[in-house]
């Protein structure tokens, strides 16, 4: 496990539609792996490994973009409101961001009549040490990200953004390791997942692939009270069957099982009743491409703590690696 | 900062604004805006879905494909049912205030029959002040009884806030701004000198459902950068509170979008954007991010992806029955417009 490279991977400002650093510390991992590399419109980055031939085109994908905020307004004594970049995101009293420009801020929640519900993002505010609107260091329009350190806990690795650096740090793994497959590869870190499946969605369209693969983390259901899901965290990387956007292509779902039968590593079948991948967006351009995706089992998902299990990183490189040489 | 006024831009916005083309039934604008447009570009066609798609050579040896959006519809009613006291009851096309609806004054069908929106008397209202559901709403345009109103209005009939643009002090005001505003500057647009690059005109449709007619015309287009031209909101009368974001401002110049609901602007796009309006010393402003939705959003994910950018002039009371907008604020707008597509090259959309 390259603790260092995931650490960069996950701590790296790439909030959805600003991912050139991530891009960059992404592209210097892939340049040496690759045959070429070219990077799209909207920014996403294609790393091609040309097969021995006979092969298919197989875009495998992970985005590079992660969650995160922007600011819009400041107010008279300093304080800025914000909205957040990407779904499903309540930040915590006392959560910290990192804005693009390098300021730090701590988020808090206005004083409320009727602290019992749920506050709403306009009872948010962000301390960014100011004091006034025109000492302020934060504009509107400055985009922020979550700040979560990576932690090894045991087996466990806690970060922010392992949604989905983590399917980033997977492919690139596959990359390094991938020998001798008659298949044309195409690495697709992909942008602006998080706001739409932008990113894949065009960039799926000019690779043109003939099977296409997302890799990104999924719910687990093993935790207290959570929604019944079959996935368990360090059970094995999960196969995804269906989600909230697609249902996964018969023949690429029944490949990555068999490949995974014969790496002799442990899976999980996957229905995610809410929520979706690139692959939904990657499987329905041009006149449509079979489409699967290969989860990574996380826990807190869209939180500054994304947890994730060693051991399902590894047997998910490992049953890459096999499919791409086993399938036809 | 003040200009002289750009009188025929201000008549063009007249009349569009006084059209009236809900979403799906943009018929009467199209056909107004042809003449305008069609001896100033090298061609022009309609699509199947009613895009008016102008082309305008460039003058750049090796030209930049550029479209540019405004859409041509607004929002408004359609008639989906009779009542037996001869009234209509209606859908919105579109999203609309339901709160300032009853008693709107109503324009009906392509004849443009008045209606009213039929209002409970106060006398009778028991302090129920919620807002009737568009639903619950009807229509009344003098009907006797079920037949009169079939016949007058049937199924499908389009209908529109009935409002003629009059200038009030220094202010333009009208229905329909949104976005008619954004085409008024494309036409102005393309009236002007060729440009470098290779100008898409596009006057959309169906955009206040689903930024439909951008779509399929940024797939037909494909064009190295988008711009879509709107007419956006105002957040700052009445004044909700102290103290908080009013989206923009009246008369502070055109509104540019970092980041609204439908997608991101290219930091470069953005970049280029800013710089090309101080260069020419145009005003303008940051929109509060994160606020409604623009066909930029459906121009970036067309084919292999289209950077695009929205910037929009900003108007007062946009989806009521009245817009209200500053004179400055259009012709800024159309000048940075201008201006930043004049200044676009290769390297400007370059990314490593």
């Amino acid at each position: 496990m390259n603790l260092e490279l995931l650490e960069k991977l996950t701590q790296t400002f790439g909030p959805s539609g600003y991912e050139d650093e991530i891009r960059a510390v992404i592209r210097a991992a892939v340049e040496p792996l690759a045959d070429e590399i070219h990077v799209d419109p909207l920014g996403s980055l294609v790393a091609l490994r040309k097969g021995t031939g006979g092969g298919k085109k197989i875009a495998l994908a992970a985005h590079m973009d992660e969650i995160g905020l922007m600011a819009t307004y400041v107010e008279e004594k300093g304080f800025v409101r914000f909205t957040v970049i990407g779904g499903g995101i309540r930040p915590g009293n006392g959560s910290r961001v990192r804005f693009a420009n390098g300021v730090t801020g701590v988020i808090y929640v206005e004083r409320r009549d009727d602290p019992s519900t749920q506050p709403e993002l306009q009872h948010l505010y962000i301390d960014v040490g100011a004091t006034s609107r025109a000492d302020c260091p934060v504009a509107v329009g400055e985009p922020g990200q979550f700040i979560g350190p990576l932690v090894r806990q045991g087996q466990r690795l806690v970060s922010k953004t392992m949604d989905d650096r983590v399917g980033c740090y997977v492919l690139i793994e596959v990359l390094g390791q991938l020998k001798d497959a008659p298949h044309d590869v195409y690495a697709i870190f992909s942008t602006q997942e998080e706001i739409g499946l932008v990113g894949a969605r065009t960039t799926a369209f000019r690779v043109d692939p003939d099977i296409a693969i997302s890799i990104d983390v999924t719910a687990t259901g093993d935790l207290p009270k959570a929604l019944p899901m079959a996935v368990e965290l360090g059970k094995g990387p999960a196969i995804k069957v269906k989600d909230g956007g697609m249902i996964a292509h018969a023949m690429v779902r029944d490949m990555l099982v068999e490949a995974a039968k014969q790496a002799g590593v442990p899976y999980q079948m996957e229905i995610l009743l809410g929520g979706t991948t690139d692959a939904a967006a990657m499987q329905l351009v041009r006149s449509g491409v079979p489409s699967g995706c290969l989860s990574i089992p996380c826990r807190f998902i869209h939180s500054p703590s994304e947890m994730v299990d060693e051991a399902d990183i590894h047997n998910a490189v490992k049953l890459l690696l096999t499919a791409l040489r086993t399938c036809e | 900062m003040s200009y002289t006024r750009n009188e025929t831009l201000i008549t063009t916005l007249q009349t569009l604004a006084d059209l009236t083309g809900i979403s799906g039934d943009e018929t009467k604008i199209r056909s107004a805006i042809k003449p305008l447009v069609e001896h100033h570009v090298d061609t022009l066609r309609i699509d199947a879905l009613g895009n008016l798609i102008t082309y305008k050579r460039g003058t750049a040896e090796k030209p930049l494909r550029v479209l540019v959006t405004a859409h041509m519809d607004e929002v408004g009613f359609m008639v989906v049912g009779h009542t037996g006291e001869g009234g209509l009851r209606v859908e919105a096309v579109g999203s609309i205030p339901e709160r300032l609806l009853p008693g709107s004054h109503v324009w009906v069908g392509k004849e443009h029959t008045p209606g009213v929106v039929g209002v409970q008397a106060i006398h009778r209202a028991h302090g129920n002040h919620q807002a009737a559901s568009v639903e619950d709403l009807i229509i009344d345009i003098g009907a006797k009884n079920k037949e009169e109103a079939q016949e007058a209005a049937p199924l499908g009939t389009s209908i529109t806030f009935a409002t003629r643009f009059r200038e009030m002090g220094a202010a333009l005001t009208g229905k329909a701004f949104d976005d008619r505003a954004g085409c008024a500057i494309l036409v102005a647009l393309l009236q002007g000198e060729r440009l470098p690059c290779d100008l898409y005109g596009v006057f959309t449709v169906q955009e206040e459902v689903g930024l439909r007619g951008a779509r399929v015309a940024a797939y037909a287009v494909e064009s190295d950068v988008g711009f879509a031209l709107e007419g956006t909101l105002i957040d700052d009368l009445p004044k909700r509170e102290k103290d908080v974001s009013p989206t923009t401002e009246l008369g502070k110049g055109p509104a540019i979008t970092v980041m609204d609901r439908s997608y991101t602007t290219p930091p470069r796009l953005l970049s280029h954007v800013l710089k090309s309006a101080e260069a020419e010393g145009i005003p303008y402003q940051i929109k509060q991010p994160g606020v409604s939705s623009t066909e930029a959003g459906s121009i970036h994910p067309a084919r292999g992806g289209v950077p695009a950018i929205t910037i929009a002039v900003p108007c007062r009371y946009i989806h009521s029955p009245r817009a209200l907008l500053h004179p400055d604020d259009l012709e800024n707008t159309l000048r940075l417009v201008r201006a930043a597509i004049a200044r676009l090259t290769p390297e400007t959309l370059a990314i490593a």
